[in-house]
């Protein structure tokens, strides 16, 4: 069984989520496109560790899960407490901490 | 207690004998020798660190440590004079002061003849000025303090004289510049005094360097700087290398004992209470310099080059104050200028080489006796005078301060050198010698005597006789006794101080210091020399009196003078030079110097931060808030990162 396929669908998958992270203003969205470039790299991980024939790459893949589980939970809850004082999910209305 | 002391005697470049100094060791004059500095110098530290404690007594302690200084050098003197010319001189190591390298410098005494009368002028005339300051100034609440300062010079000067090595005479030379500094700028309130004194210790350091370049000098040439070791090694230097040695050493003497062109400072260094001009300013301090060339015979007797060069100028300063003296109308700077005359006779003389040295010092003796003398009566004249020094408003004193004024007319009898008084016999001894070695320089002095004569007639004229003008509401008396007995000694010894010529004396006294003069023949008779000095300053004396004495003195100083005289008036335009040759291109210097360090150095700096600032406001922007343009960059950052992956992996 040919990697390239699986490799050639996690770039796709990577670059769909890196753009919608520049281009969308909503926080929602910027973080499902974060999860979507992180499951991306899953993929190329598994991939290769598959092709590789060992289990280290599927190791990394589960620490990723993880830690992506645990972002979700504090990125939602300070996108809902940016929602609450600003009744925005806009992630460029968000810019005072600047210069 | 004398080991093996000998006067060797070496044969000099130009045929003399120039002596070494070999001293014997002190022995039983330890003891006199070390208490005669430590007196003064107890006396100045207990009255400076008591404070008001010691308010009470002060006056009385400065005398007495002072008088029993005086003592010590009576002592000394005696035993020394009992003792055959070839061992009298002594020396006592004290300690190492410091060493460095190759130099070792020890502190030690040394007592000869040269050192012997210097300790008898400074003592002696100094215990009277010591007592004469008790009574004058009776009425300062600072008088205390001004014992100390006194007490203070005195152990300095003692020091300066009995140093043996070139460091020890630096440390007495530095000593009696700030006892000068302190009692010029005594009444400190006085924004006159105060200028005076940083004016005297500023030219004071310019000669200072000359000391100090001279004893390096001294060191890299001979490696030592003790006045045996050197006055050993001398006569097998360089002329080059003495000449410059002697130039240096001539430089220093011109700072300390005001003669061009450091002399500005003198006539400033009135604004210090008198008994401080009669002792500092007259009788001992600016001999100092006198002392140095006298004391570096060993040196001077190798340059003939140097020796001219001090001969000239002391030519020179000899003629400036005279002419200074003659348009002066305050009484104390009519006497400064006279002492710079006179101290330009001593160095006159000690240009002249051996046969010069103990009439240079000679002169420096009985100048000691009147000037101090004088200034002591200008002072008892001012105490009178409710502290008026202008002439102009004097006249007639004579009736109202008798002793003043008799003690005064020995005082001036002796500067003019009226015959039988003391300074008749010293001037006329230096312009002797002076005519016969240089007989251009002889008729200098010539002159200069005959100017001394007008402007000391002028003094005795303003202040003693012509009609009153005094201020109204002054009422001229007489000083206390504590003052006047002081003016009483001085006055007589003013008178006899001549007798020290007595069978050659004093010359054959100071021969193993100086060195024996070969007999040389004057172009003319001595007796006709002493007669055309007498002449020509009653030549002076007669033009004072018909230009003077016999016309109205107006109080006002006249407006309309002749060039010489407002030249006179001016210090002779002294101070307008260092303004312009000095002073402004120093000012405009040290001003470039500050524009340069204010927009280059620091320009230099401040522009660097300022364009690092500017840089990092522009970079500051980059931090916009937007996280999706943060985003980016860590984006490209990785996409970068990547490149340089590739790029390496394929190449």
């Amino acid at each position: 069984m040919s990697p390239t396929p699986f490799v050639v669908l996690s770039a796709i998958l990577f670059t769909i989520g890196a753009v919608g992270v520049l281009t969308r203003r909503n926080a929602i969205v910027v973080f499902m496109c974060v999860e979507l470039m992180l499951n991306a790299s899953n993929l190329a991980l598994i991939t290769f560790a598959r092709a590789n024939g060992n289990l280290e790459g599927q190791i990394a893949a589960f620490f990723v899960m993880v830690v992506a589980a645990a972002e979700v939970v504090v990125g939602l809850a300070i996108i809902m407490t940016i929602f609450r004082t600003r009744r925005s999910a806009s992630v460029d209305d968000a810019s005072l901490l600047k210069y | 207690m004398i080991s093996t002391a000998t006067t060797v005697l070496t044969e000099a470049a130009h045929g003399g004998h120039v002596p070494v100094v070999d001293p014997g060791s002190a022995g039983s004059l330890a003891l006199p020798l070390v208490l005669v500095i430590a007196l003064p110098a107890l006396g100045a530290t207990v009255l400076l660190l008591g404070g008001r404690r010691t308010d009470r007594f002060g006056h009385l302690l400065g005398t007495a440590t002072v008088a029993g200084s005086f003592i010590c050098s009576l002592v000394l003197f005696f035993a020394i004079l009992g003792r055959d010319a070839a061992h009298r001189q002594v020396s006592l190591d004290l300690w190492t002061w410091f060493s460095s390298g190759r130099w070792t410098v020890e502190l030690g005494l040394l007592y000869d003849p040269l050192s012997a009368l210097f300790l008898l002028l400074i003592t002696g005339v100094g215990s009277l000025i010591h007592v004469y300051s008790i009574g004058y100034m009776a009425h300062d609440e600072r008088r205390r303090r001004f014992f100390a300062y006194l007490n203070l010079f005195v152990a300095a000067m003692l020091m300066l004289v009995l140093a043996s090595d070139y460091v020890g005479v630096f440390l007495g030379w530095e000593g009696v510049g700030l006892a000068s500094y302190l009692l010029i700028g005594f009444w400190q309130y006085k924004p006159s005094a105060a200028a005076a004194a940083k004016k005297a210790f500023v030219i004071n350091r310019v000669g200072d360097i000359g000391l100090a370049l001279g004893i390096g000098l001294i060191f890299t040439t001979f490696g030592t700087t003790s006045f045996s070791k050197v006055s050993q090694l001398t006569s097998a230097a360089s002329a080059g290398v003495m000449t410059a040695i002697g130039l240096l050493l001539l430089l220093a003497a011109c700072g300390k004992s005001a003669q061009f062109p450091l002399q500005t400072w003198l006539l400033d260094a009135m604004e210090g209470p008198t008994p401080v001009s009669a002792l500092i300013h007259a009788a001992t301090m600016v001999t100092a310099g006198v002392y140095l060339i006298v004391r570096s015979q060993f040196i001077f007797e190798y340059t003939a080059d140097a020796r001219l060069a001090v001969s000239i100028i002391g030519t020179i300063t000899l003629l400036m104050g005279a002419w200074i003296g003659c348009a002066k109308d305050d009484i104390k700077k009519v006497l400064a200028g006279s002492t710079m005359s006179q101290i330009g006779y001593m160095v006159l003389a000690s240009g002249l080489g051996v046969a010069g040295y103990a009439f240079a010092i000679f002169h420096l003796l009985t100048h000691g006796f009147f000037k101090a003398n004088m200034f002591l009566g200008a002072g008892s004249v001012m105490h009178g005078m409710d502290d008026d020094v202008n002439m102009r408003h004097y006249g007639a004193l004579r009736k109202a301060m008798p002793v003043t004024f008799l003690t005064f007319t020995m005082g001036y009898l002796a500067i003019i050198g009226f015959p039988g008084f003391a300074g008749f016999w010293s001037k006329d001894k230096i312009i002797e010698t002076a005519l016969a070695q240089n007989p251009a320089l002889g008729i200098c002095a010539l002159i200069g005597a005959g100017v001394t004569g007008f402007y000391m007639t002028r003094l005795m004229l303003l202040t003693f006789f012509t009609e009153k003008r005094w201020e109204p509401g002054v009422h001229p008396h007489e000083s206390p006794k504590v003052m006047t007995v002081p003016l009483i000694v001085l006055a007589a010894l003013s008178v006899l101080g001549g007798l020290l010529l007595l069978n050659d004396w004093i010359v054959t006294f100071l021969a193993p210091v100086t060195g024996a003069a070969p007999h040389e023949e004057p172009p003319l008779p001595a007796i006709v020399i002493s007669l055309l000095a007498v002449l020509v300053v009653a030549v002076g004396v007669a033009l004072a009196w018909f230009l003077i004495g016999k016309r109205d003195v107006p109080r006002e100083a006249p407006a309309k003078v002749s060039v010489f005289t407002a030249a006179g008036r001016n210090d002779l335009y002294g101070d307008a030079f260092n303004d312009l040759v000095i002073v402004e291109p120093g000012k405009s210097f040290t001003g470039g110097l500050a524009t340069f360090d204010r927009s280059t150095v620091d320009g230099g700096f401040t522009g660097t931060a300022s364009a690092l600032a500017g840089l990092s406001g522009r970079l500051r922007l980059a931090q916009n808030g937007f996280v999706r343009s943060y985003a980016l960059s860590l984006l490209a950052g990785a996409a970068l990162v990547l490149l340089a992956l590739v790029v390496v992996n394929l190449g």
